[in-house]
């Protein structure tokens, strides 16, 4: 069964460590929906968060070979249940006054914000879960986008664990079964 | 003390216990060879004729020692000659550190004379790769490079240096090699619950990997195997794990291994996997892979447990502290009727090896031929083989008594592996060398043999000469209605003046008495020999399992191939 979920991983800040992490996924065929790259509350790390979906097999693999990869120091599973995203998306939109009412009221129901205005087109910008991006996207496709950008998923474990207090995996190794399957009740931290 | 980089990239190797490079030298790493120059009475430079030799060289010194390999090139078309060889070992796990000269940090990224992203070429066929554009993490970055090649389940690693870090100047301190990063030890249920699977079993079966050979367990192995009735089998990879004699020993399955092995392993109850990743050579359609047994996978890589085959229990541990632990708790089970059902498969074998010996038509049949090497190779001689039939006969018939004395390129299949392991098993262990080569395969990588004429190293060629690229051959023959498309060589090359023109011996043999005393003759010559060992064309590997077949599928003899 293939289902959608996020990874957290904290690599070293490095140049290069990007095409390695994206470059085993390309190499394994795995498909990435998003992927997202920034700082962190420490400046040793960067966060990549993907979003992907698989059946158990892939999530265990996707994870066993990520923790193969040396720079990766931190690696959280992100299930939709139990974690937070968010996603933001910039979108140009034709400025027609026959419809500005339309789209001003869809911005207004999205608790989304007009960022630019100009007499022939105006910019907004919608934040939120994917699923909602997506809700917003559609409403807004008849009147006209000229451009759309999203920023793909960021996203974090609800609650007041934190990644950061995470062991490295490389100490890890020795503590802990680092094995997920469909049967497998362990955790996998 | 203040030293150059290129000072400190040798006197870190040194540190690290390295006492023998292969390499090439090259615009970019004039000033490592200078370096190498000044303390050349502490460590030994092997050049070699190409780079792709030196790194399968480098490898091949692994392999058989157990040592890390060095290799150093220059940039651009040096650095991308080493990628084959890096490839090889990263596909056989072997801890192999390449460096690689690079322009200077101001020429990096303008498309320079020799540049080449080398770090980003071999990212994918290294455990780890680094470019080092600070003078200040050069040492520790090799030190570093190092660990992680020998930790857990070990691996290839580069490191590109360009040459104003080989220029500058630093501080430098020695420093004790890193000791490994630890493996994880299993836990004590882990444990519990493999031993209840062991002990539930009636016919278990023993299955080792190139992961065992390097884990130190073939005691132990044979100890279990002897307390609870196990076959043992291995893979390509696995040979030597244990002592081709032990009377438990299989040998090789998969889709050319024995027969008694890989039926032994189909009937088995329980498959205790050590250090393997169930290749797909090995398991043949993985559908019916093992459908009779249960699965004990212990292995130090994480990501090998539940990859190709799902395992019953996954170990993810130090194999040689799981085993010790295992072992404890194991109490002697008798199991009679497998050890006999086991008896009469390698009787079975025997007898369709010999009738189907009869229908071989060289005067020297290829089990003759390794026959001989064996009796003329002692317990610690290295073996080493190219790709193709040859590599497969020398994996079923050569007897072997010690660990790492095989030496092949399994995961990649690299033809022209041979010659360049054979130098670096040669270098590394003193020992005269056997490489059974074919002609394909020899004619890839044949400029190494100046390489071993001028360092007078003994080692014997033996070029199992078919005239053919004799394994694609072989499937066209069962596969594609005997449409021999551009396999057949017609090259004309005599290997004998070959020898002669590189300045090494030469000999030919065409039946198994003047193979017997080629062999003798190389071994009173204290440089190369290459002999020439003929053998017919149409000559099979068989058993075999064809391709997306099972063990229901397997060929054992010419007979059962129906050919004309
Ligand atoms: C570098 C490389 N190229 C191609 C192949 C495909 N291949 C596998 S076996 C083989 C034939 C090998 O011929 P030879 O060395 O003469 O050995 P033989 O099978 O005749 O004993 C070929 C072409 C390979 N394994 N490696
Ligand atoms: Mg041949």
């Amino acid at each position: 069964m293939s289902k959608k979920f996020s990874l957290a991983v904290y690599v070293d800040n490095h140049f290069g460590v990007l095409s390695r992490v994206t470059g085993m996924f390309t190499r394994r065929g795995f498909n990435i929906d998003s992927l997202t790259v920034g700082e962190t509350e420490s400046p040793k790390y960067s966060r990549i968060t993907i979003t992907l979906s698989g059946d158990g097999y892939a999530k265990e693999q996707m994870l066993n070979q990520l923790r193969k990869l040396y720079p990766v120091k931190k690696l959280e599973l992100l299930e939709t249940e139990e974690s937070v995203r968010r996603e933001l998306c910039l979108i140009k939109m034709k400025h027609d006054p026959k419809t500005r009412a339309d789209v001003m009221s869809a911005v207004e129901v999205f608790r989304a914000k007009v960022i630019d205005y100009g007499v022939e087109a105006l910019s907004i910008e919608v934040t939120g879960e994917p699923s909602k991006i997506d809700a917003f996207v559609s409403v807004m496709k008849p009147y006209g986008i000229l451009e759309m950008c999203r920023t793909g998923v960021v996203a974090m474990s609800r609650g007041s664990k934190c990644i950061k207090d995470k062991t490295d995996i490389s100490s890890e190794i020795e503590e802990e079964v680092p094995v997920i399957s469909e049967n497998d009740q362990r955790d996998i931290f | 003390m203040i030293k150059t980089g290129a000072q400190i990239i040798v006197e870190t190797l040194i540190e690290q216990g390295v006492t023998d490079v292969f390499s090439y030298p090259g615009g970019q790493v004039l000033h490592i060879y200078d370096a190498l120059y000044e303390y050349q009475d502490k460590i030994n430079h092997v050049l070699t004729a190409h780079e792709q030799g030196a790194s399968h060289a480098a490898d091949g010194y692994f392999r058989a020692t157990g040592k890390t390999g060095v290799v150093i090139s220059t940039s651009g078309p040096g650095a991308t000659n080493l990628v084959t060889g890096i490839a090889t070992a990263m596909l056989d796990s072997v801890p192999l550190i390449a460096i690689t000269g690079n322009v200077p940090c101001s020429l990096i990224g303008k498309d320079s004379f020799q540049e080449i992203d080398i770090v980003g070429v071999t990212m994918p066929i290294t455990k780890h790769n680094f470019f080092v554009n600070h003078i200040e993490d050069l040492a520790d970055t090799i030190r570093e490079a190092f660990r992680i090649a020998r930790s857990g389940r070990p691996g290839p690693v580069l490191i590109d240096i360009p040459k104003d870090v080989q220029t500058a100047k630093y501080e430098f301190e020695n420093c004790a090699p890193k000791p490994r990063i630890a493996m994880r030890k299993a836990r004590d249920e882990e444990i519990d619950r493999a031993v209840a699977l062991i002990k539930e079993s009636k016919r278990p079966y023993i299955y080792l990997g190139g992961g065992a050979v390097g884990a130190n367990i073939s005691t132990e192995v044979q100890d279990l195997a002897e307390k609870i009735d196990a076959a043992i089998g291995c893979t390509l990879m696995g040979i030597t794990a244990v002592p081709t004699s032990n009377p438990r020993f299989l040998g090789m399955q998969g889709m050319h291994g024995h027969y008694a092995s890989t039926i032994a392993q189909d009937e088995a109850d329980l498959i205790i996997a050590l250090g393997v990743r169930f290749s797909d050579r090995a398991t043949g359609n993985k559908a019916r892979y093992a459908k009779n047994s249960k699965i004990l996978h212990i292995d130090p890589d994480f990501a090998e447990i539940n990859k190709n085959i799902p395992a019953d229990e996954g170990i993810i541990c130090d194999l040689h502290d799981a085993f010790l632990r295992i072992m404890e708790k194991i109490t002697p089970a008798s199991n009679p009727e497998w050890v006999s059902r086991v008896k009469e498969l390698k009787a079975e074998e025997l007898a369709k090896l010999e009738s189907d010996e009869k229908l071989f038509k060289s005067q020297l049949s290829p089990r003759a031929a390794i026959c001989m090497i064996n009796q003329n190779k002692n317990a610690d001689t290295p073996v080493v083989t190219d790709v193709g039939q040859h590599q497969m006969w020398a994996a079923q018939f050569c007897e072997f008594e010690k660990k790492r004395t095989f030496l092949s390129s399994g995961g990649l299949g690299t033809m022209g592996f041979g010659l360049g392991a054979a130098i670096g098993a040669q270098v590394g262990t003193g020992k005269r060398t056997i490489l059974v080569t074919g002609d394909g395969s020899f004619g890839m990588n044949l400029n190494e043999v100046a390489t071993a004429v001028k360092y007078n190293l003994p080692i014997t060629i033996v070029v199992m000469n078919n005239g053919v690229l004799g394994m694609v051959r072989q499937w066209q023959t069962l596969f594609f209605n005997k449409h021999y498309s551009n396999t057949t060589l017609e090259r004309k090359t005599d290997f004998v003046k070959l020898a002669e023109a590189f300045g090494a011996a030469g000999a030919r043999a065409t039946t198994p008495e003047e193979l017997d005393a080629a062999l003798k003759a190389a071994q009173g010559r204290s440089g190369p020999t290459i002999i020439d060992c003929v053998i017919d064309k149409d000559e099979f590997v068989l058993p075999m399992l064809p391709p997306g077949g099972s063990v229901d599928d397997i060929i054992v003899t010419k007979e059962e191939l129906n050919l004309e």
